[in-house]
This record gives C-alpha cells, structure tokens and sequence, in this order.
C-alpha cells in the first residue's frame, strides 16, 4: 500500500469513528446546553436499541423493521427518561443531575443484565454491513462507508433543523438562556422533550451501526461510547453543537493518530491518553475549541 | 388591568415582597421604584410566572394568574422585558425577534410587526443577520424591547432598560418608551434613574425592602422632597439620613 | 455558627468522644469475640466504608470539589499495599516481572498501608494541582477521567499488577479492630478538619468561591490540602479493603463501587460526619438483605427467583428518589448533636440551665 492509501484508510477511518461519536456528542450536547446536565444514561440508549433489534430479528423481523424499532425504542426510553428522572430535578444543582444520571445508568445496566444476562451476545448485522469494499489496495468496511453517509445525512438535516424551524430556533434560545427563553413563552418542556427525542433517536442510530462494526452486544456496551461521545463534547466545548461535531471528528482523529503513533507497548494505554488530553484540554480550555457563548453567571 | 393584592414572594427564606398592592389600569404607564433589593425585579417575576407568590392575589381583567405558567402570563399578553436585556446571544437579531413571537398565531401580523420594530429601531434592521452578542449595550437594549414588542403585549413589562447604557442612550430609550406610551401599550416601569421614570410615568410605587412605601402620581412624586434620600438610598429602610 | 467553648469545658468536650470510642471499642471486641464469621465480614466491611464515605467526605461535601474518581485512590492503596505485603514467595510466583528492588520487599500490614496511602497522596498532588482551579461538574468529569486512566494503566502494567488477572494471595491482615482504628481515626480527623477553622473557610469556599476568595481564603489551597488528606485516607481504606478481601482485579475498582460509596455519602449527608457513618451502617445493611434475597428466597406461599443485580437497581432508584424528595440526605448536612441529646435525656432541670447560660 502506498502512504497515499494507507493515509486515505486511515482517513476513511478516523472520520467514520469521528461520525459515530459526533452523532453521540449532538444528543449530550443538546440536553447540556438546556438543562445543563451531563446525561450519562445516554449510552446506554445505545444499548436499549441494540437489544430490542436483536431480539425483534432473531423473532424473524426483517433487519430494517427489527433496526426502526430498535430505534424507536431508544427514543422512547430516551423521553422516559427525561419524564420519570429528571423533570423532578429541573433547578436542582448540577451535580445532583449528574449523579442521578449515573443511578439512571446503573438502573438501566442492570435490568439488561438481569434480562439478558451480563455476558456478550453475537450481532449479525445484515450483509449490507458486513461487506469490504476494495478499491485497488484500500480495504474499506461497508459500515463505515455507510456511517459517514448517515451522519452527513443526519447532520445536514440537524442543521436546517436548528437554523430554519421554530422549535429548532427555540432549542437554541433555551440552551444560551432558559430564563430568557421562559419569558418569551417558549414551551420548554416541549423543547427538553425534543432535545431528548432526537439524542435519543442519534443514539438509537448509533447503537446500530455500533454494534453492526464490533460484531456483539452487551448490557454494559455503552458506557465507553458517551465517554467518549463526552469528551468530543469538551473538546468542542460542551453544550455547542457545532463543537460538539467538531470534537467528535478531532477525537477520531486523535485516536486513529494515537494508534498509528504510540509505540506498540503503549497502544493499551491509548485510552488513557485520550482522557489525558481531556484533562489537559479542561485545564488550559476548559471552553474547548469553540466554546459556549454563556457568560459566568455571578 | 394588572392588579396585585397584598402579595407576598418569598425566594427560600428570603421575603422579597410582603404584602404589596399595586394597580397598573389599561394604557397607563405606571413606576416602580426602589433601592437595589428593594424587590422590583420579584414582583415582575412574579407577575411572570417565574416564582408563585406564597401569599395574596394576582389577576389580569379579573383573571387569578397565581398558579399561571409563564407560559400561560405570555398568552395573556404579558410580556417582560428583563433586567440585563438577557438576550439570546447566539441568534441573529431576526431570530432573536422571531422567538418574541414564538407564542402568536397569526403570522401576518407577526410579519407587520417585525417591519414595525425595524421603524423604531432602525439599527436592528441594518444589523438584523448579526449574532446579538456583537451589538452594544443600547442596541442590545433595544432588541430586548423589539422582542417584548413582537409578542404583541397589553402589558409591557420592563425592569431597568437603562441600567448600565450611556446618557445619550438611555434617553432614546425613553423616547421610545414615551412613544410605545403614546399610541396605548400599557406599561410598567422598573427603574433606578428616578428622573427619567418619573418624567414618563403617569403613576409611581416606591418600593423599600419589600413592602410599598409610597405611591402616587407622577407629578406628586415629582415633588416629594425627600424621595430619594429617604426611599431610595441602599440604607436599610432609608433612616440613614 | 461558631460557639467559643467555655473555659473549663475541654474535659467535657473530650468527653464525648472518648466515651463513643470506649462504645466502640466494646462493640468491635464483642463482635470479634462473639459474632460468627458472617457478622464480622459484615462490620469490617463497614468499616472500610466508614474510611472510604468520610474521607470523601471531607473532600465532596466540604469544599465542594465532587470528585467522581477516588475509587481510583482506594485501588492504588490497594495495589501498593499488597504488592507489599505480598509474601516473597508469592511474588515470585505471581509477579514475575516485578522490578528487583521491589521484589525483595516484604512490608508488615500498617507500614505497606502507610505507604499504599503516602502513594495515593502524592497521585493525589498532581491530580489535584491539575484540577482545583475547575469549577463545579467539570471537576467531576475530570476526576472521572481520571479513574479512566488509573483503570487503564492498572490494566495493562502487568508487572506490577497482573494486568486485568485476578491479584490473589493477599495475606489477610484486616481485622475488625485495626479497621474500625483506621475508622476512628478517619472520623475523628475528618471531624476535626470539618470544625477547625480551616474547616470553615473551606466551606465558605464551597458555598461562595468569591465571596470567599475576597476575604483571603486561598481557595486553591484549601481544596488542594483536603483533596490529599482524603486521597490519603481513601488509599489507605484501599489496602485495608485489600487485605479484607485478598483477591482482587482492576474492575473492583471502576464504576459501580465508585457509585456505591458516593450512595452512601449523599443518602448520609455531605458534609456531615456523622451523617456519612449512618449512611453506610444503611446502606450496607440494606445492600446485604437485598443481595441476600437476590439469591431468591422461598416463602412457601411466595418464591422469588435469583436476580442479581436486582440490588443494584433499588439502590440507584433510592439514590434517585433521596436526590429528588431529600437531596440534603437524612442528617441535611448537620452533624448528629451528642450533647444536645444527652442534655435532653438529662431532664428538664438541665435544660433550663442550659438556656440561662446561652
């Protein structure tokens, strides 16, 4: 292989990595940008989907209805979430939220180890998914050809969201002053309700693409991808949406460089790395790339 | 009409207002006046929405809007304008505009109104595609009261629109105000600057430390001679002098 | 706030404790002298969640730093400490690859624990230096990130550690009276901080960093000194959990355990002592029955079946409901009032003089 394509491969897969995290990061981004609270919980929608896919498909559903439940259900168990855990909490002190997300996640990892048993589980994912495409040397996964076209679908149709509709414009009036946004009547509930839903819908996606590029499911699966979906949010600067994109696709990036870097003894320790360059990133700029534009509120 | 009957409004265990009545008739242009803490900005939360006051009545027209969402106090028509302007930075001048009028129906006259905003604040119409954190503090001003105008209020609610902004600005400002005043918008000023407040008001509140310490018409309280060193100093209840 | 103790008070005031420690030291001799095996896991475990809950208390509840990651603390006190500890044999066995001057170390139980805690500590400095001028949830998040990096370097340091293996053979040194000595005298310290004057300008700092900082409370610092202090303790709870339990793997130390001790200190109370001992004795006894009907249990006219983890669950739902009806916890944040309960079990004579005399 030529560095040429050994680059582009490289290439190929840090942004489909980036993809996978950036779909993640918008869903924590939107709800900290409103409610200031750092969802934890929100890995294990990936988690949610994934199962009920699995199940509904081994019961014979074909694969695209199995993965549209699937999906519908992380959303619904997304705005559960938000409706049971933490409108009780609305005003409450921002680590009181975060802890409670951290009980919201333990609640959910354990019901799916008591339902489904804390071993792994294969996920056959449909051919579509499972392919390589050749092209000259480039061995390319389908998967992550697929996930870079589904987050620039998703992504594009995100950004007329937030920039042409009503509720869309409010979101973005609620995340820079819900005081503000309260006194102009907007219905906050409905727009925490929406921020939730489409996390919540994005994680569901993820969680199938996910799980269609490791191969199997398991009840803890989603803890590691909303840390890390978590640190793109930093990165970017939390509760920014396009930071929280950015993040994502500088993190695949750091993370595909880090592999290729670290001597063979530390690649192990690559994840180490990556939360080192979060603690660093919160210490030097704790505002990340771009930053929220809220003032400190005295 | 606005009336509030002996209200009181408590924040934790802080009292902020105790037993206040105030009346603001339709098409008046009625101040509240008061010493930083005094409790101003309470009672327009209040008639917000925002905070419940824990005891006395709250009504619009004879409505109860006590247990109202600020939702609700919105489509009643009354709208404020907060302290600190409290735009939304991030959104253009246009959006910032649009959300005014997020609780209307009718979007022609929405789109009429929008034109109008522009004629009285000519500067947001030049600058209507900029983030609002890149305008100045009097601009910003500004685009906080085109954006409580927008919601098309019968009562206008506005907590210290000069507060911070340059002479020369704040009295635009007032021009405006004493225009909004002129073609019928009820209105109910909190302020600080006692001079201008009193020169636009038909009728006036002091508030000292929660409570109403004197009331009256403009004029009367034009000419009361100890008013601001007795109501309105940050001496507890202003028996320092 | 603060009442100057009346002269000639200090043996009253050195009364009460005293008397709890001579409390406690009867209940933990009768328990070993008396209690079957299970009673006394049960009070060491206690124990060690006494350390653990205060001396993050002292860092969670009073400076306001809510540090997610000291489990990572408790693991380094614990690997130091058995590496320690470990028997020369052992460690040939076991760890291979140790470096030779470590390998020829065989330390006694309350020096290895010292130094599992000297060794959290100075973690603890870096860490801490990095962190302290964070404000609120980014803390946390990053102490989290920190815990992340423990587990990962824990993980794959073989040599030292034996990677994600199990690490065995941990002589059992822990008792129920050295671990309620480390457990005294974690409550007694965390006390002392906590009503010191240094106590209370860290608390002024959690409630009003700026306020604070204008009346020359060096924020950083006070944070920094209580952040090392219970670093310190939890490593040494570390290697007292350690030489309880005698086997143990990176994974003892990450998530769930983490959530566990914050559990109990927020259904405790921050910033109460006293309520951090309550939440453990709680929780650790409600954790115990709910893992012992997790087996499932045979009521004849009622069967349930096993269902691990279900104890789990009902933590996180108590958790969520205490945050939400009672996020104070069940002391709101004040420590239990000893003398004031004695002054009224003493009779109303008593309390009449007590109101004269304030």
């Amino acid at each position: 292989m030529t560095p040429g394509e050994l680059l582009l491969q490289q290439l190929i897969n840090a942004v489909s990595v980036g993809s996978l995290y950036a779909l993640m990061a918008i869903g924590l981004a939107m709800v900290f940008g409103i409610l200031r609270l750092i969802n934890f919980a929100h890995g294990d929608l990936i988690m949610v989907g994934s199962y009920v896919t699995l199940l509904l498909a081994a019961a014979g559903l074909p694969f695209l209805l199995a993965a549209g439940a699937g999906v519908a259900a992380s959303t619904a168990a997304g705005l559960l979430m938000e409706r049971v855990a933490y409108r009780p909490l609305r005003g409450a002190h921002e680590i009181a939220m975060l802890l409670t997300s951290f009980s919201v996640t333990i609640f959910l990892e354990n019901l799916a180890i008591i339902l489904f048993r804390p071993t792994s589980r294969p996920f056959t994912a449909p051919p579509i998914l499972r392919s390589v495409i050749e092209m000259g040397q480039l061995r390319v996964a389908s998967v992550d050809v697929v996930a870079i076209v589904i987050a620039a679908v998703l992504l594009l149709g995100l950004t007329l969201f937030v920039k042409r509709t009503t509720l869309g414009i409010s979101m973005r009036a609620a995340s820079q002053d819900l005081l503000a946004a309260r006194l102009m009547g907007i219905n906050v509930n409905a727009v925490i309700a929406a921020a939730f839903a489409i996390g919540s819908f994005l994680a569901g996606v993820v969680g199938l693409l996910w799980s269609a590029r490791v191969g199997k499911i398991d009840p803890l699966m989603g803890f590691n991808p909303v840390l890390k979906a978590f640190v793109a949010s930093v990165i970017g600067g939390l509760g920014s949406l396009p930071g929280a994109v950015i993040g994502a696709y500088v993190l695949g990036a750091l993370e595909v460089l880090l592999q290729g870097l670290l001597p063979s003894a530390l690649t192990p320790y690559r994840d180490a790395f990556v939360f080192a360059v979060l603690i660093a990133l919160l210490l030097f700029r704790p505002n990340g790339i771009l930053g929220s534009t809220e003032r400190e509120k005295i | 009409m606005l009336r509030l009957e002996s209200v009181d409004v408590a924040y934790g265990h802080v009292q902020a207002l105790r037993g206040v009545s105030i009346e603001v008739r339709d098409g008046e242009l009625v101040t509240l006046l008061g010493a930083n803490g005094a409790g101003k900005s309470s009672a327009l939360m209040a008639v917000s929405g925002i905070i419940r006051p824990s005891a006395g009545r709250l009504s619009y027209d004879g409505v109860d809007l006590g247990r109202a969402s600020a939702l609700e106090i919105v489509q009643h028509g009354i709208i404020q304008c907060p302290e600190g302007r409290r735009i939304f930075g991030g959104l253009t001048v246009q959006e910032n505009l649009r959300m005014g009028a997020v609780r209307r129906p009718d979007a022609a006259g929405a789109r009429r109104d929008l034109d109008w905003v522009y004629s009285l604040f000519p500067v947001l119409g030049q600058r209507r595609r900029q983030a609002g954190s890149t305008l100045s503090g009097g601009e910003q001003q500004m685009l906080a009261i085109g954006r409580a105008l927008m919601a098309r209020p019968r009562l206008l609610m506005l907590d210290e629109p000069s507060l911070g902004l340059a002479p020369l600005v704040v009295r635009s400002i007032f021009q405006v105000i004493r225009e909004l005043h002129r073609r019928g918008v009820t209105i109910l000023l909190v302020e600080q600057n006692v001079r201008q407040a009193l020169a636009v008001a038909d009728r006036g509140y002091v508030l000292v430390t929660g409570s109403v310490a004197l009331e009256g018409s403009g004029s009367d309280l034009r000419a009361h001679p100890e008013l601001e060193a007795s109501y309105l100093s940050t001496a507890r209840g202003g028996t320092g002098r | 706030m603060a009442m100057r103790p009346a002269a000639g008070s200090t043996l009253s005031r050195l009364l009460v404790p005293a008397v709890l420690l001579a409390v406690l030291g009867l209940l933990v001799g009768a328990t070993d002298l008396f209690a079957g095996d299970y009673l006394v896991r049960i009070v060491i475990i206690i124990g060690i969640n006494v350390v653990l809950v205060a001396a993050l208390n002292l860092s969670n509840g009073f400076t306001g730093v809510f540090s997610l990651g000291h489990v990572g603390f408790m693991a380094i006190g614990a690997y130091v400490a058995a590496i320690l500890t470990l028997p020369l044999n052992l460690k040939a066995v076991n760890l291979p690859d140790l470096p030779r001057w470590l390998a020829g170390v065989e330390l006694p139980f309350l020096p290895a624990t010292i130094v599992g805690g000297l060794v959290a500590m100075a973690v603890a400095v870096v860490v801490g230096l990095s962190l302290m001028r964070l404000r609120g949830a980014y803390i946390s998040v990053a102490t989290l990130g920190f815990l992340v990096i423990v587990q990962v370097i824990l993980v794959n340091w073989d040599a030292l550690t034996r990677g994600a293996r199990t690490f065995a053979g941990v002589p059992s040194y822990s008792t129920a009276w050295n671990v309620w000595a480390w457990a005294a005298l974690t409550v007694y310290v965390v006390w002392r901080i906590g009503a010191s004057a240094f106590g209370r300008d860290m608390r002024a700092a959690r409630d009003n960093e700026i306020a604070a900082q204008s009346l020359g409370v060096s924020v950083v610092r006070s944070r920094l000194l209580a952040f090392c202090i219970s670093a310190f303790l939890t490593g040494a709870a570390g290697s007292l959990w350690a030489h309880f339990i005698t086997s143990f793997s990176p994974k003892s130390f990450f998530f769930t355990q983490a959530f566990s001790i914050i559990t109990m200190l927020v259904i405790g109370g921050l910033g109460s002592v006293s309520g951090s001992v309550i939440g453990v004795l709680v929780i650790t006894v409600l954790s115990e029955l709910l893992r012992n009907a997790e087996r499932g249990f045979d009521l004849g006219f009622l069967r349930l079946p096993p269902l691990y983890g279900a104890s789990q669950i009902l933590m996180a739902v108590l958790f969520i409901l205490v945050i939400i009806f009672r996020p104070a916890g069940l002391l709101g944040g004040r420590e239990i009032d000893v003398r004031g309960i004695l002054r009224r079990l003493a009779g109303p004579r008593r309390q009449k003089s007590k109101e004269d005399g304030v």
